[in-house]
């Protein structure tokens, strides 16, 4: 499976998923530059975190524009998996691909720790490997991850299981219904602050994260074991 | 819009009007006389902030030659953007740590994410990529609105630039005393890794190549930084807000990637960053090093406002920007690689043969000065220095146990220091982990970050305990660096060497002075026994507020290599069961101490002693039990001594106590901050093979019950649950700040 790493100015945390699929994983990955516009080349589309256009205006709101987006929003549409970590996910709410928006932390202050997350929902392309309710160690780093919608957005998120992960225990960021994590309603686009690719050694603290990338690459193959 | 016109040749010399600048009568004679005629406006500029202490060193030059430079590992030593050490297989590490102490007095906010900033692009401009950031900060104490501003705010400045930019913020230290209450010490160190093949160099070689101006525009922020940073602090230097910088992380993430691909290109000759000083250093150091001299045209130089003087632009220290010169003709290929990242590249000038650096502005010559007199031959000076009292007063004194009455409740005191307390409320502000290299987290002894594709990492640290250099400067000077030292070791390095930054008071001051002299002796002798030799650093002097100096507090960092990342160890214990030593003996020693400070809210006497030799053959042991895996945890004794280790070492260890039985008094068991000390924790099965390598003492074991239990003599004289410690230690700074 092939995946594309997209760098917009400012991102940085675009080297950490590349390897994560490369060495951990075992698959293959390209940087592709927010300028690109052909992404029909790839199996998958991540969104890296970090700071696109130094966060200016609004965290996302200037990368949103950037060419590659609207090949993403093409992939998105044909089912590929895509996800958007950490600043990945504020382009993609910023985009409309997911409902919501961003609000600074509670505490006004950026925030790096690992926490605990609950697998709410395991039934989608990106949770196949953990099971309902399973609490997995993973890393956040951001200023704005309080995510927030209105009352007909949280309940139709809530209906077709599209929160996919939730913070466990304390809440670090203040978001609605503890949200870590949202699916779009057809469940190939997944946000969330949380960074995965972090944690996909136990060197490094946890190994935790890789089963996220593994159930997209069973997904691709269980999908192309049947056209084949 | 500077509409004023610039004085005269002849204003700046009947009216003096280089005092201003910095600059004394004697200097400014020889200012004309290097020139032969009197210097203009632009000229006089050039010369104040070349020959300011920040950018000549010319009251610590005859000090820095003291350290010794060179080892069979160092690459690059003092002199260029950063010093470089080899770690084998082609691969290097580059590292400097520098100050920003009197913008962050000013403007924290700023001023703390400039001097990151400015750190990051002294390593990446020799090629060199950033892998990770550690500060050094001292402030006031808390109980004042205005010290927690500044510690507030200078937090959010390194998190803000670091964060953005995309390089974790993995580890330094912190303390608090009154002494930094006007003047803060905010120090920045930026480690990055290189292959030998990349090795730049700030050098203007080849007559008839083209000097290029790249990165951000130029404006007029931090005119004159450079001299600002070179005077004392008063009440009026709020007035001095325009010589702060303002950083753009997200612009220095464009130069940084932008940089990095440039010195994989063959057209590259030389490459400087424009920090103190910007233009004005950049050009002329790098024309001075190769030789040669170079010509710009200001014009060419790209601008954020209208209107801007010669003098201005070369005197501004707008940020992100760096001066580079490339092969004539390969100018093309240099702008397509920075306009992907849309910066500027803009050829300004060309290399010259005649060894001045000449400023052409609106058609005319308004500078034309040798590079040499600007660069290397700014005047030196040996200042008086004499013993103060208050030393001998203190060697006088003999080495008493503060009075304890009740032990636990000391330790719960000492716990909540804010110098010793968790950092936590600090760190969680830093991204840490970014590039996912970091496996040893800050809050441990030094921070280890793997070197991917290796079975390599480097341990990293800052150290100080400025008291002990207050109290002794000789011996306090000897501790920063074995504390470094040991550091490195308990996290299963080898030292490799040491950046400094020397930040003291006023230079012209004898007192002062020989603070720095007796300093640089001690630290210098350190390195010689710890083989760490100095690869570059940083002088930061006049850091006085309305008359009053801070401790003489001259910071190391450290970079250490552990030869494979199963050697890392870090400072929590493991494993119930595990049998506890401590390697050295425990002498009375309080001068400087934290708990001399508690007890009497001063600090006095004499500074723990320190004997490099046994301080070397421990720190020898012990890593070589390290590296043959005999070795669960190690921690060295600091501030707060023996208690204070055995309650961090029991801390996130997740339902882990300590038992131990001590001898000797108890204060002086439990707090004593005697030097060249370690608590280490061993399994069972490791007894005898971990004896057979190190002396140490055997004194309890690590247990199953989540609580601290010491017994003096076979009496508890501390018994309580883990968390009552911990909550203590990891709320106190939280609270201090609510």
């Amino acid at each position: 499976m092939k995946f594309a790493v997209i760098v917009f100015p400012g991102s940085n945390c675009d080297i950490d998923m590349y390897h994560a699929i490369k060495d951990e994983l075992g698959e293959e990955a390209e940087y592709v530059w927010h300028d690109t516009e052909d992404l029909s080349g790839y199996d998958g589309i991540l969104l890296p975190g970090g700071f696109s256009y130094g966060d200016y205006l609004r965290s996302g709101s200037i990368a949103r524009f950037s060419n590659v987006m609207k090949e993403v929003v093409k992939a998105a549409e044909e089912g590929k998996p895509v996800l958007g970590v950490c600043n990945g996910f504020q382009i993609l709410l910023e985009a409309g691909l997911l409902p919501g928006a961003m609000l600074r932390n509670k505490e006004l202050k950026f925030m790096c720790r690992t926490v605990g997350l609950v697998v709410e929902n395991p039934d989608t392309m990106f949770t196949s490997a953990y099971s309902k309710n399973q609490v997995i160690q993973i890393p956040i780093a951001h200023g704005e991850g309080n995510y927030y919608c209105d009352d007909t957005v949280f309940n139709d998120l809530k209906a077709n299981n599209q929160i996919v992960f939730t913070y466990e225990g304390l809440n670090p960021n203040g978001s609605l219904g503890n949200i870590a994590g949202i699916t779009n309603a057809k469940g190939n686009v997944l946000g969330m602050m949380p960074h995965p690719e972090r944690a996909v050694d136990a060197l490094l603290g946890s190994a935790d994260g890789l089963n996220l990338f593994q159930s997209i690459v069973k997904h691709w193959r269980d999908s192309n074991v049947i056209t084949a | 819009m500077s509409l004023l016109l610039e004085p005269t040749a002849l204003n700046i010399k009947e009216e003096k009007l280089y005092k201003e600048m910095g600059l004394s009568d004697e200097e400014f004679g020889m200012v004309e006389s290097i020139l032969g005629r009197t210097p203009n406006w632009t000229e006089l500029g050039l010369f104040s902030v070349m020959w300011s202490e920040h950018c000549s060193y010319k009251n610590s030059k005859p000090l820095l030659k003291k350290f010794p430079v060179t080892g069979e590992r160092v690459l690059q030593g003092p002199g260029e953007g950063a010093g470089i050490v080899d770690i084998g297989d082609g691969q290097a590490v580059a590292f400097k740590i520098e100050s920003h102490n009197h913008p962050s007095a000013i403007e924290p906010y700023q001023g703390a994410a400039t001097g990151v900033g400015g750190i990051i692009r002294d390593v990446f401009s020799m090629g060199a990529r950033p892998i990770a950031i550690l500060n050094s900060l001292r402030f006031g104490e808390l109980d004042s609105a205005r010290v927690r501003y500044l510690f507030e705010e200078v937090v959010a400045g390194i998190a803000g630039y670091g964060n953005c930019i995309g390089i974790p913020t993995v580890g330094g230290e912190i303390q608090f005393d009154a002494s930094y209450d006007g003047n803060p010490l905010v120090n920045a160190m930026c480690v990055g890794l290189i292959d030998h093949k990349d090795i730049q160099k700030g050098q203007a070689k080849g007559v008839g190549n083209t000097v290029m101006y790249v990165g951000a525009k130029t404006g007029r922020d931090g005119i004159h930084g450079a001299t600002f940073a070179s005077e004392e602090l008063s009440d009026t230097s709020d007035e001095k807000r325009p010589a702060v910088q303002v950083g753009d992380p997200f612009m220095e993430k464009l130069l940084l990637e932008a940089c990095l691909e440039l010195v994989k290109s063959d057209a590259l000759i030389g490459i400087q960053d424009m920090g103190a000083a910007g233009l004005t250093s950049s050009s002329a150091e790098m024309a001075s090093k190769a030789g040669s001299g170079i010509e710009m045209n200001l014009d060419l130089v790209p601008q954020r406002e209208t209107g801007m003087t010669g003098y201005e632009m070369m005197l501004s220290e707008s940020q992100e920007r760096m001066l580079i010169v490339i092969e004539k003709g390969r100018e093309p290929e240099i702008q397509e690689l920075f306009h992907k990242y849309d910066l500027d590249a803009v050829a300004v000038g060309h290399v010259t043969d005649d060894h001045h650096l000449r400023l052409i502005h609106k058609g005319e010559v308004i500078a034309d000065v040798p590079v040499d007199a600007l660069a290397e031959d700014a005047p030196v000076y040996h200042k008086p220095s004499s013993e103060p009292a208050y030393y001998r007063e203190f060697q006088a004194m003999d080495n008493e146990e503060p009075a304890v009455e009740n032990v636990e409740e000391t330790l719960l005191s000492l716990l909540k220091q804010p110098t010793i307390a968790s950092k936590e409320w600090v760190y969680d502000q830093y991204d840490y982990q970014v590039r996912t290299n970091t496996v040893v987290t800050p809050g441990s002894d030094a921070a280890v970050l793997r070197i991917r594709g290796t079975e390599k990492a480097l341990a990293m640290t800052t150290d100080c305990n400025s008291r002990y250099l207050y109290l002794d400067p000789e011996t306090g000077g000897k501790i920063a660096v074995a504390e470094a030292a040991r550091n490195i070791v308990c996290s299963g390095g080898v030292p490799l060497a040491i950046t400094d930054c020397l930040n003291f008071g006023n230079p012209e001051k004898p007192e002062i002075f020989w603070q720095m002299e007796k300093s640089v002796d001690g630290m210098s002798e350190a390195c010689r026994v710890l083989n760490a030799p100095v690869i570059g650093g940083n002088v930061s002097l006049y850091n006085e507020t309305n008359g009053t100096a801070v401790y003489p507090t001259p910071v190391v960092g450290m970079v250490g290599l552990i030869e494979n990342i199963e050697h890392i160890t870090t400072q929590s214990f493991k494993q119930a069961g595990d049998l506890v030593y401590v390697i050295g003996e425990t002498r009375t020693e309080f001068g400087g101490s934290e708990l001399q400070k508690l007890v009497h809210g001063r600090i006095f006497g004499q500074a723990p002693a320190l004997d490099l030799e046994v301080e070397k053959n421990r720190q020898a042991l012990l890593l070589k039990a390290i590296q043959g895996g005999l070795v669960s945890s190690a921690h060295d004794l600091a501030e707060g001594g023996l208690a204070v280790a055995l309650a961090e070492s029991t801390f996130g260890t997740n339902g882990l106590g300590v038992e131990v039985d001590l001898k000797g008094s108890v204060v002086t068991a439990l707090f004593s901050e005697t030097q060249s000390r370690f608590l280490v924790s061993v399994s069972p099965e490791q007894k005898e093979a971990f004896e057979q390598v190190v002396t140490a003492e055997y004194i309890g074991h690590v247990t199953a019950q989540s609580a601290i239990m010491i017994r003096h003599e076979g009496q508890a004289v501390i018994n309580k649950p883990v968390k009552e410690f911990e909550d203590s230690w990891r709320g106190a700074i939280a609270c201090l700040l609510s």
